[in-house]
Parts: C-alpha cells; sequence; structure tokens
C-alpha cells in the first residue's frame, strides 16, 4: 500500500481512537450523571466518525472496492445518540438522581420532571 | 390512481430509502438482494403506515441541506470543545439547567431542534413540557444563558422552522 495512504489512514484511526478514549475518560471524570452524559454523546460521535472514514480509505485502497457501510453506521449513529441521551436524561429526572451542587438552574428539575412551564419567566 | 398510490406505495421516499439502505448494508447488487430490497420497500412502509401520524412537509429543501452542514460543523466544534472541558479541570465547570421557549411546533421539528441541541456543543436536551412551550436542556458549562438561548433559537430553530414552513 502506499505509505501515504497508509499514513492518512493511521491519523484517521489515531484521531478517532483518541476522541473515542476521551468519551470514556470523561465518563470517569466528570462529577455527575448529568454532566458525564455530555462526553461519550459528543466525544465519541467525532471518535467514531474517525474511526469510519480511516476504514473507508482502507478498504477503498486496498479492495478496490467502495465499502458504504460506514456512512450508515454514521448514519444510525446521528439519528440515534441523541435519543439515547435524551432518554437517559429525562430518565435521571424521573428518578431524581443527584445533581451535582453548584449546577444552576436546580429549581427547573422539578418543573422538568413533570413536565410543566417553568417557575418563573427565565426568557 | 392516487388511491391505489396510497394504497400500494403509501411512503414512497421511505420506500426508496429502505431500498437503498437494504442494499448498502450488504453492499450487493445481485438479484437475490434486489428481489429482497423490493420486497422490504413495498411491505415494511404497507405494515406501518397506519401508525404514521401527520408530520409537517419539508417545503425548503435548500435551507434542510444547508441546516444539515451547520450541524455537520457545529458537532466537529462541539467534540473539540467537550475534549477540552473533559481534559480541563473539573472543579471550574459550571453546570446548569436551562428552560429554551419553543417557537416551533408539531412533534418532528420539535425532535429535530431536540436532537440537534443534543449533538451540538455542551447541551443535552431533558424534557420538553407537556404543553410542548418549553424544552429542557442541561449545559455542561454555562457563561451566559440568554447568550445560549439566543443562539439555540436563531443558529437552530429559526432555519428549523424555515423548513416547515411554520
Amino acid at each position: 500500500m502506499n505509505p501515504i495512504v497508509e499514513l492518512i489512514i493511521c491519523v484517521f484511526l489515531l484521531m478517532g481512537g483518541l476522541f473515542v478514549l476521551l468519551g470514556s475518560f470523561g465518563l470517569l471524570k466528570l462529577p455527575d450523571f448529568y454532566t458525564r452524559l455530555h462526553a461519550p454523546t459528543k466525544a465519541t460521535t467525532l471518535g467514531l466518525a474517525g474511526l469510519l472514514i480511516g476504514s473507508m480509505i482502507y478498504f477503498f485502497v486496498n479492495e478496490q472496492r467502495l465499502v458504504v457501510h460506514e456512512l450508515l453506521i454514521t448514519l444510525f449513529l446521528l439519528i440515534t445518540a441523541p435519543v439515547s441521551a435524551h432518554m437517559m436524561a429525562k430518565t435521571a429526572l424521573h428518578h431524581k438522581i443527584r445533581v451535582l451542587k453548584r449546577t444552576s438552574g436546580q429549581e427547573l428539575t422539578g418543573a422538568a420532571r413533570e413536565r410543566r412551564e417553568p417557575p418563573f419567566d427565565s426568557a | 390512481m392516487s388511491a391505489v398510490r396510497r394504497r400500494w406505495l403509501p411512503m414512497p421516499a421511505q420506500s426508496l430509502i429502505l431500498f437503498l439502505v437494504w442494499l448498502l448494508l450488504n453492499n450487493s447488487v445481485a438479484p437475490g438482494h434486489l428481489l429482497l430490497a423490493t420486497f422490504f420497500a413495498l411491505v415494511i412502509p404497507w405494515l406501518v403506515a397506519p401508525m404514521q401520524m401527520e408530520q409537517p412537509r419539508v417545503v425548503k429543501h435548500w435551507v434542510a441541506v444547508r441546516y444539515t452542514l451547520t450541524v455537520l460543523y457545529d458537532i466537529l466544534v462541539a467534540n473539540f470543545e467537550v475534549a477540552l472541558r473533559v481534559l480541563g479541570p473539573t472543579r471550574k465547570l459550571q453546570p446548569a439547567f436551562v428552560a429554551v421557549p419553543l417557537d416551533v411546533e408539531g412533534a418532528l421539528p420539535i425532535t429535530i431542534l431536540a436532537s440537534t441541541i443534543s449533538l451540538t456543543p455542551g447541551t443535552v436536551s431533558a424534557e420538553v413540557s407537556e404543553d410542548r412551550q418549553w424544552i429542557y436542556i442541561h449545559v455542561l458549562h454555562l457563561e451566559d444563558e440568554r447568550a445560549l438561548i439566543d443562539q439555540i433559537k436563531s443558529r437552530y430553530e429559526t432555519p428549523i422552522k424555515e423548513i416547515f414552513g411554520c
């Protein structure tokens, strides 16, 4: 394989791996459930995109065929990631999961749980 | 004619997508897969069509394309931003719940807005109020509530309203 192509694939794979790792690291490091929700939903999207692009280039160059599974995986990921994040946040609200003390706007959680309008006009 | 079409091909766009996705998943255009893809493209919409709810239609296609590109770019930015916040000191994070007033109407536009919020910089949508007037979001690091709400409304909500013409 052409060393330049190989290098490009490596860069994509490393970038992807790095972001997925960061996502998992965030899961470990961030202080409460809600903040933890952010790391895997975001950092992982780009990480997987990197890995998938790397894989696409590899198969395209190595096997001389266009592999499009990766595009579908990306699409499904983009559709499902926000839905699962939303469901987890919603569940957390209903289970009254501990919120980090310095979180502002905590008075909204009660209203959000009951799906009412916010207690004051914040707009 | 259109009654016949509605009976046998109730969701033409979705049928086409199913057909293509099946072929893409199998990475093949062998006759067997073409046959299966056609079968699924006809039968699945026929099964689920009665469950469908009336949704607003996309009226401005080019706004939809531009919106998709904006969101993809923002996802890229969001990733770097969240990565930096994860690596930086967590003591300095100022997480917050924010209620954003909704102007868009209808389940589909609100879903798209909520998904966009979850995919873009440091925000996750948590709940929508029953009257669909408010969306509650959790922010990883809040600096200016007013600015954040304005950004969501101008950057995402306005184009969505334009796309669906509501």
